[in-house]
């Protein structure tokens, strides 16, 4: 079973690669560092702690840039640390966010020891339940293309919880300071200097 | 847990706080307002859920409101989070954003278990209040007195968005009424 499972560092490679405006939430862990690996890029957020809290700073963003794709890619621990925002997300129903969950059933930082996808959690069946638009299990190449397809232009909020091998890969770390990793993004998406903040929260509503 | 309040008529009587805590948010351009209810927030979520120009997010816990606020700074715009003091423990994980990254962070926090409260569970959970923000890295400022509600917010705006700071307004339980099962509706 295992060894018909998507690898990981492929499928956000595919995910990513001609990523044109995409803005990127990573969850921490593994999943961080598999974004790093296909280019660290200023408009990829990657978390270093705030377990649970990926999918609610997607939902920040997307509602904050309506005209902007959101792509939250996070891993299975992270995601069930955070299941009320399912439901939280699928209240406001952002057409512009998609959530991807790389589920290898694993706690892969701490130990690999199981998560509750290992016992049987569907939370492709759980984002269903909480009301996205879409949510699908990915478990196979020709998945992985629909999954780029809905990414940059499905209406959402869509979910897709891509089951992946649980081999190691190697450490491809983001730069861990939190204010430049803010700074940057914000350069990068709203134009301007961090020392101007107040200039630019005028001309945003 | 019980999670409600109600005013007493002498609470109903006074100015419109939650009006010109509402008129704070506004003049600040805050855009997206999260909360988990709180009576004495009622009438504040009702005026946010009615404006056309605020976003209103019901959440299923506090610290979603904490992640929420980070990610709509990332893209540009401003957030409040409101609560009551049992759903401060809640958040802690969840300030290392502030903490960490800098993220300007509003929270307006009604404060049960401190005047006339009958709920142990809430007296306990008060007491932890200002200790835990604190640890959080959150500055805090009380409100007590209607009149003050909108000087206090607008200064803890300031130090929020302006100063990059992670704020949490403290609304005194004397301000907001007691809680009595007897005047539920």
């Amino acid at each position: 079973m295992s060894g018909a499972k998507l690898d990981r560092r492929k499928v956000v490679t595919a995910l990513l690669e001609r990523r044109g405006e995409l803005l990127v939430v990573a969850g921490l862990g593994s999943s961080a560092w598999d974004c790093t690996a296909a280019g660290d890029h200023p408009l990829t957020f990657p978390l270093w702690g705030a377990m649970g809290s990926a999918c609610m700073i997607g939902l920040g963003l997307a509602l904050a840039q309506p005209r902007r794709r959101v792509l939250v890619v996070t891993g299975d621990g992270e995601m069930l640390m955070g299941l009320g925002s399912l439901a939280t997300i699928a209240a406001q129903r952002p057409g512009n966010l998609v959530i991807v969950v790389l589920d290898n059933e694993r706690y892969g930082e701490t130990g690999m020891q199981k998560t509750h996808t290992a016992y049987g959690t569907d939370l492709a069946a759980i984002a269903t339940a909480c009301g996205f638009a879409r949510a699908e299990i990915v478990r196979s190449s020709p998945q992985v293309a629909g999954m780029r397809a809905g990414i940059h232009r499905a209406k959402g909020p869509l979910f897709y919880q891509v089951k992946v091998a649980s081999d190691p890969d190697p450490l491809v770390l983001p730069p861990r300071d939190g204010a430049y990793l803010k700074h940057r993004f914000r350069d990068a998406l709203l134009g301007r200097s961090p020392a101007t903040d107040s200039v630019t929260d005028s001309v945003t509503d | 847990m019980q999670r409600k309040t109600s005013r007493t008529p002498a609470g109903a009587a006074a100015a419109d706080w939650p009006g010109a805590i509402y008129r704070a948010l506004k003049s600040h351009r805050v855009a997206q307002v999260s909360y988990v209810p709180d009576a004495g927030h009622k009438r504040l979520i009702e005026l946010c859920h009615a404006d056309r120009g605020m976003t209103a997010v019901p959440l299923t816990t506090e610290e979603e409101g904490i992640g929420l606020a980070a990610g709509a700074w990332l893209g540009g715009q401003r957030a409040a989070l409101l609560m009551q003091s049992s759903g401060v423990g809640n958040c802690i994980n969840a300030l290392t954003l502030s903490a960490n990254c800098g993220f300007p962070l509003l929270m307006v926090v009604t404060l049960r278990g401190e005047w006339g409260e009958f709920n142990p569970w809430q007296i306990r959970t008060r007491q932890a209040t200002p200790d835990a923000l604190r640890l959080g890295g959150v500055r805090t400022l009380r409100l007590e007195r209607a009149e003050d509600a909108l000087d206090t917010v607008t200064a803890a705006a300031k130090l929020a968005f302006e100063g990059y700071g992670a704020v949490a307004v403290l609304i005194a339980q004397r301000l907001i009424g007691t809680k009595s099962f007897g005047e539920e509706p």
